[in-house]
């Protein structure tokens, strides 16, 4: 009995790593590829451990306009982030913890608004934000993005307060706390984990979307996704330079899966679930 | 007193930022483009009124064969999509749904694909996919596989991009239901194992019961995720070759931005918006019919 639940153990453990290997294959050969001449990207059999490689990074890094599209991408990914999570924590707070009347519908809408495709806003979008002077602006593009993290934000925040025993806040209330108080002495330090969860969660959507930054977006405000999208043309393509450029746009996405993943996983299954 | 006031004005007084921004910035975008799919308006000028032409933009659409297409290649890419994503997502949850060693690593590993940028995962798979000298080609000759031309065939390009999308959401599908598996009550498994029930007897009759809620969820959320992507399609195809790849989002991305049509692009906006409604509806609908039982 125990001799085949080991051989249980270690099939399972094979399938594991066939699938770990399909999930990582992808992203190994954008490594790889980001250390190669665009001659060697060609080479057949393609080299699948060539030398670490930086010329195609000191190319991107210099010649591409590199830092002005950095610069954009992490202004607009903070400034997303700080605001849009500001903003949920307080009107989580409040409909997780009154009733009043129009909270079912500002639920209801959240909802339908996390529903529409981005590219059912862009089009609008493109025409108002052209109208009002806001194309080809940081704060337009902050905007939009504050628009479209709103709604999970809401939602996740609004269940992570929820979560939170009442009765803290409730003694505090008798005590004469003002609301305001119970909110950022007792409530956010409670749902720290929350908070964090919703911020990786929205950075990433600022720093990954791509759509509305080639819109609203021009020369001197683009972001990183839309200018990996602009190394992109019929005529051929550069792929260790375009790789390099991948790869730096997924550094985030590495440190945000090793470093607090466990973390992550336990807020998006739990936001999922209760929901 | 001053207290019950103060207390009826604060959920108001928090909400209000909320609200506002997502008016300002969400709904009035939304609502004006709902209005545009009445209207003929180029994005060439701009300058110019919209005019209004009823129902002429959605006339046109129904007799033009592209969009018919369109309607047809979105319902192959999300059916196609979300069948095999829940499935290989319940089949590996439900291998390592025991404790694995060294299960927290390889957890971690899962959440890459889905945090990584759709433009990335696009430009990564387009060089696997490429004809000439990309990887998959390569993996496949060591096999005895002769080559494709994956993108730039009309009969392979959705079925490419289709596993790219796969690639990319499996491991979140899967992420969600083992978490979702972990959650079935452990007395009940007992009960079943005492009762000398097989594996596939449990699995049918304990386990997926169970998680009946979880899977309407995954199912929900990725079916209307998967009708709203479009970027790795416009970075691996851009919606060709033909019009093989151009579900209805990357429609209305060319017609708007490319064939400056305004007009058409917010009509089939809207088509695909009443799509999603109607989808959503019908998976909650088929839900609460089960609950009666």
């Amino acid at each position: 009995m125990k001799t085949r639940s080991t051989l249980w153990t270690v099939l399972r453990l094979l399938v594991v790593l066939l699938i770990a290997i399909v999930i990582l294959f992808p992203v190994y050969i954008m490594v790889i590829t980001s250390f190669k001449t665009s001659n060697q990207a060609f080479d057949m059999p393609p080299a699948f451990f060539p030398s670490p490689a930086l010329f195609n990074y000191r190319a991107v890094l210099t010649e591409l306009n590199f830092m002005r599209y950095l610069y954009n991408s992490l202004i607009i990914s903070l400034g997303t982030t700080a605001v849009s999570i500001l903003v949920c924590i307080m009107s989580g707070y409040a409909l997780a913890r009154f009733n009043f009347r129009g909270a079912n519908i500002l639920s209801v809408s959240i909802v339908l608004i996390r529903m529409v495709p981005p590219v059912v806003i862009a089009v609008p979008m493109y025409i108002l934000w052209t109208k009002f002077g806001l194309t080809g602006s940081l704060s337009g593009m902050i905007l939009a993005y504050i628009g479209l993290t709103i709604p999970l934000n809401v939602w996740m925040l609004t269940i992570f307060i929820k979560e939170i025993p009442f009765e803290l806040e409730a003694a505090a209330a008798i005590d004469g706390c003002g609301y305001m108080r119970i909110l950022w002495s007792i409530v956010v330090p409670l749902i720290k984990p929350g908070i964090s969860v919703s911020s990786v969660f929205t950075f990433r959507t600022a720093w990954n979307e791509f759509l509305l930054a080639i819109i609203l977006s021009n020369r001197s405000t683009r972001t990183l996704p839309a200018a990996v999208s602009l190394m992109i043309s019929d005529l051929g393509i550069n792929w260790g330079q375009i790789m390099a450029m991948a790869t730096i746009i997924a550094i985030p996405a590495f440190i945000i899966t090793f470093a607090c993943s466990k973390n992550l996983i336990t807020g998006m299954t739990a936001g999922a679930i209760k929901g | 007193m001053k207290k019950s006031i103060s207390k009826r004005l604060f959920p108001y007084v928090f909400s209000t930022p909320t609200i506002i921004l997502m008016t300002i910035f969400m709904g009035f975008p939304i609502l004006y483009g709902l209005i545009l799919g009445f209207y003929r308006w180029s994005l060439a000028d701009l300058k110019n009124a919209p005019v209004f032409v009823g129902l002429q933009n959605f006339n046109a659409l129904f007799q033009n064969p592209q969009f018919w297409s369109s309607m047809k290649t979105t319902i192959i890419f999300v059916v196609s999509v979300v069948f095999v994503q829940l499935f290989l997502g319940l089949v590996i949850a439900l291998l390592l749904e025991k404790n694995l060693p060294g299960i927290r690593f390889f957890r971690s590993i899962f959440m890459l694909p889905v945090m990584i940028s759709p433009v990335v995962v696009g430009v990564i798979w387009k060089y696997i996919y490429d004809a000439n000298f990309g990887m998959l080609n390569y993996l496949l000759g060591l096999i005895g596989v002769p080559p494709g031309t994956w993108l730039s065939n009309e009969g392979t390009a959705l079925l490419s991009v289709i596993i790219t999308e796969i690639w990319q959401w499996t491991p979140f599908v899967f992420l969600i239901l083992l978490s979702g598996l972990q959650s079935v009550p452990g007395d009940l498994m007992e009960a079943a194992v005492v009762d000398g029930a097989s594996y596939f007897q449990t699995l049918i009759h304990v386990k997926l019961p169970c998680m009946k809620n979880i899977m309407h969820l995954v199912l929900t959320l990725r079916m209307i995720e998967s009708m709203r992507s479009m970027v790795v399609i416009f970075i691996m195809t851009n919606g060709g070759p033909g019009i093989s790849t151009m579900t209805l989002p990357m429609a209305i991305y060319k017609n708007a931005f490319v064939n400056q049509d305004l007009g058409s692009a917010s009509a089939t906006a809207i088509i695909l918006m009443i799509l999603l409604v109607l989808l959503t509806v019908f998976v909650k609908g088929g839900k609460e019919e089960d609950d009666k039982h």
